[in-house]
């Protein structure tokens, strides 16, 4: 086991553990920080998804030793006054289901909305491709989405 | 004194004031069991608490799987109470049977089966009220009324339920027949759209599911099980999983598995990874090829004893000028709920506490009891929320080997499934064909003969529905193939692809007469209705609404642009939990590929409680059946699951959905079920759009398996 300083949510974090431990896992249980959802752990579900320096990137696939200095956020840091115009948007949809895959779908979300503040139908499906909701709640995704980025 | 009545309910104080009202569920009167309620109220988990400051507090006692009961069941007890939903807190209630009847999330029967117990519970709290209010002031309770958290006498005082909640408490509870309903007609919560009770732990990542809980101590346990089904363990070498750092034990257990238990997650996930096991079997595992022709051989076969006989079949077929003979194909499905398999144990000398995701707490509960040999008094089960279910965690495996592991680590353990545990460890929707004849005479469907063949299925059919009912010379029979792998209910059973087949072939004998596939089905609901054949379940009246609802609502037979781009509609109906449902799907050919999109859909499922959560569940069932329908595909290999995770088995995702348009009958019957009844039309509904489209039919699922260019 080795020591890593990692920045979660503008923290920084000292954990220990093997270096090939996927963030995912250091999150939940080094961390306690549960919002960020386990679904396949070889990055074809999306549940896992966090920002990297603001890129959507999935913690099951990504080590902790790989981290390094970059700033790491997620689900419970994505908002303080949790007003995100995702989370608002979200809520006005009513669009989790069970909501397991939730987090992964906002994240990738808000990441899609700082980069490409107006997307139409084709970039919010390319973008959203790779988060799976086994619900079926894409329907309200796509239009949580659009509703986002008109907030802005 | 009636003791069964008087201990229907009980009111008791809470500590702090206020009123505490729990019900037992068991028949009042009359039935057996009734006289079982001697259980000390501290037990009972009371369905609803009213607080001095006016906050109510309601316990949903059904599993939430994403079905959305959480928020709807206490929306009915807030509506007969008369509370502003604002002031309500809903929890979730842990496994209590001696209060809450059914506790099940399967088979969309949560609302259905309890809508009256719980209306039963709003409004007897509201009696309280209104007599403590009455007493106070000292007037008659007939000049009272209550509404809006608030109780109003004629005079135009009022007092807050908060403020007669402990008052409210020392009274006697009224008969179960004393207390009044309301009428449909005066409901002002049910019928408005409210958003999900756990929205907020949902948005800002709260640990609310199974996989998010911790224990002081709690250790993280995987298991290696067989890889195929039918093999069993020989030996196992541990020697590199105890090498990974953080494993703490290693163990054979339920015959044929091997535990790791280790301190975090991922060390589990590697221990498992590092054995090296040896396997055996008896020479006879099963593969998707051979299994596939073990059905299709029963399906020529007459079974022993027909599930459904009316008139003379052999006759009928004997003297048609035309037969129509189809066979259609599907194969298991795991469930892929987005959270794996998990449950927390902690097992000691004296109690088990059990707690996590469970569709059916009080069977798991009676197995760990057998398993452990412990009495299920000293078993406990807290529930969480579900991360989708779909009939996988009516199965409670899970549950068994985590109970197991905590019981031989002697360590609280979060017991935990990887994806590929999930997706190979067993039960599935099981694998099915079915063979379809019509016989034809005089511009009419004379003889229905469905034979169909599944993989451990008991039953294969549905024997009552639709079109049985309607025509004189049905035979309906079923043949079950025992097989090694374990099968169980998968959203909507046996009608997930039961209507996918009978719709579709439906759709080829409409066709085949030359009639228009709705006015076809109308026409037989019409003989079913003037002229019944035997016994049949479903209602012609209710079926007829959806049908022509979702006719109208697509414009049906109204025509589209054709050409290239041009838009092909698709019918399908289907009854199921006591729902009726009726679809059109809605294909483009987009020049390279045929996509899907838009499915109109109409529903009758009795009073709606909650409209944007019953839209979220009807949608998610049609983008369910058809997601499934189009890809699902699992096979095995030598007994051993080919697909094991995401990258080999393709669920539906974003931009492959279609635009889903829902529409509820209005209705003022007790509502039924929604979960499910969405899903088994839309299958049929794709592959009929999809012939006008191409002119190709479709006979096998997964639909992109069988023929080309469909999206
Ligand atoms: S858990 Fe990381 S992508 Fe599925
Ligand atoms: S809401 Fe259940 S998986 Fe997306």
């Amino acid at each position: 086991m080795a020591k890593y300083n990692i920045t979660v949510n503008g923290k920084k974090r000292q954990v220990e553990a093997d270096s090939d431990t996927p963030l995912l896992w250091v999150l939940r249980d080094n961390l306690h920080l549960y919002g960020t959802k386990y679904g396949c752990g070889i990055a074809e579900c999306g549940a896992c998804t966090i920002h990297y320096n603001g890129n959507p990137m999935r913690a099951c696939t990504m080590t902790v030793g790989s981290v390094g200095e970059a700033a790491i956020t997620t689900i419970e840091g994505l908002s303080e006054n949790t007003n995100h115009p995702v989370l608002q948007a979200w809520r006005e949809h009513d669009v989790p289901q069970c909501g397991y895959c939730q987090a992964g779908q906002i994240m990738t979300a808000a990441a899609l909305l700082a980069e490409t503040p107006n997307p139409d139908d084709d970039e919010i499906e390319a973008a959203m491709y790779t988060n799976i909701c086994r619900c079926g709640t894409y329907n309200k995704i796509m239009a949580a989405v659009k509703t986002a980025a008109s907030m802005k | 004194m009636d003791n069964n009545r008087r201990n229907f309910i009980k009111i008791t104080a809470t500590v702090g004031g206020g009123l505490m009202l729990g019900f037992s569920w068991l028949k009042p009167s009359g039935e057996k069991g009734g006289t079982d309620l001697h259980t000390d109220f501290i037990e009972l988990n009371g369905y609803l608490k009213i607080a001095p400051d006016g906050k109510v507090t309601i316990q949903s006692p059904n599993p939430e799987v994403g079905q959305n009961v959480k928020t709807s069941m206490p929306m009915i007890v807030a509506e007969e109470l008369g509370v502003n939903w604002k002031d309500v807190i809903v929890e979730q209630a842990p496994l209590n049977t001696a209060v809450f009847k059914r506790q099940v999330a399967g088979g969309s029967q949560s609302i259905r089966q309890t809508w009256t117990t719980l209306r039963t519970a709003g409004a007897t709290a509201r009696h309280l009220l209104i007599e403590a209010a009455a007493k106070q002031w000292g007037v008659s309770p007939s000049e009272c009324s209550a509404s809006e958290s608030t109780v109003r006498h004629t005079s135009g005082k009022t007092a807050s339920y908060g403020s007669l909640a402990t008052l409210a408490a020392t009274l006697t509870p009224p008969e179960p027949e004393q207390v009044k309903l309301k009428d449909p007609s005066e409901f002002t919560l049910i019928g408005t759209s409210q958003i999900n009770v756990d929205m907020e732990d949902i948005l800002t990542g709260k640990p609310i599911f199974g996989m998010d809980q911790h224990r002081p101590g709690m250790m993280y346990s995987t298991a290696l099980r067989p890889p195929a089904f039918g093999q069993k363990l020989k030996s196992f070498d541990d020697r590199a999983a105890r090498a990974v750092n953080g494993v703490q034990q290693v163990f054979r257990f339920a015959n044929d598995k091997v535990a790791v238990v280790a301190t975090s997650t991922w060390a589990a996930i590697k221990g498992k990874k590092a054995l090296q096991a040896i396997w055996e079997d008896d020479g006879t595992l099963e593969s998707t090829a051979s299994q596939n022709e073990a059905m299709r051989k029963k399906l020529d076969e007459p079974a022993a004893q027909p599930k459904r006989s009316d008139g003379d079949v052999k006759a009928a077929f004997a003297a048609a000028e035309k037969v129509i003979e189809r066979v259609y194909e599907a194969p298991f499905l795991p469930h892929n709920p987005m959270e794996p398999g998990n449950f927390f144990a902690h097992v000691t000398a004296d109690k088990v506490e059990l707690s996590g995701p469970a569709q059916a707490p009080e069977r798991f509960r009676k197995e760990v009891a057998d398993l452990l040999k412990r009495d299920e008094s000293t078993i406990s089960i807290g529930l969480t929320r579900m991360g989708g279910g779909f009939g996988r965690r009516l199965r409670g495996d899970f549950v068994l080997e985590a109970a197991e592991i905590s019981s031989i680590a002697q360590a609280p353990v979060l017991h935990v499934y990887t994806r590929e545990d999930d997706m190979t460890a067993g039960i599935y929707r099981p694998a099915c064909q079915y063979k379809f004849r019509a016989a034809i005479k005089g511009g009419r469907m004379t003889g229905y003969h469905l034979t169909g063949a599944g993989m451990n299925m008991d039953n294969t059919v549905r024997e009552n529905y639709f079109p049985a009912g309607a025509i004189e010379h049905c035979l309906i029979e079923s043949h079950n193939i025992p097989s090694k792998v374990t099968i169980g209910p998968w959203r909507a059973p046996v009608t997930n692809f039961l209507a996918t087949a009978e719709q579709s072939f439906l759709d080829e004998v409409a066709e085949a007469l030359g009639q228009d596939a709705v006015q076809f089905r109308l026409d037989l609901y019409e003989r079913a209705r003037t002229n019944p054949v035997g016994k049949f379940d479903y209602d012609v009246e209710k079926s007829v609404g959806v049908i022509k609802l979702a006719a109208e609502k697509a414009n049906w037979g109204a025509p589209k642009a054709i050409g290239a781009t041009g838009t092909h509609q698709g019918f399908s109906a289907y009854y199921s939990h006591n729902s009726y449902v009726a679809e059109v799907a809605e294909l483009q050919n987009t020049g390279r590929k045929t996509v899907v999109k838009k499915v109109i859909c109409a529903v009758d499922c009795g009073i709606v409680i909650n409209p944007i959560a019953a839209i979220n569940q009807a949608e998610g069932g049609v983008v369910d059946g058809i997601g499934h329908a189009m890809y699902g595909d699992f096979d095995f290999v030598d007994g051993k699951p080919q697909q094991d995770n995401f990258d080999t088995f393709r669920l539906v995702r974003m931009g492959e959905q279609p635009a889903v348009e829902v529409h509820f009958v209005k209705s003022n019957n007790d509502p039924t079920g929604l979960g499910e009844p969405t899903l088994p039309p839309a299958g049929g509904a794709v592959a009929n759009a999809f012939y006008r489209a191409t002119g190709q039919r479709i006979y096998v699922q997964p639909f992109v398996k069988g023929v080309k260019g469909l999206g």
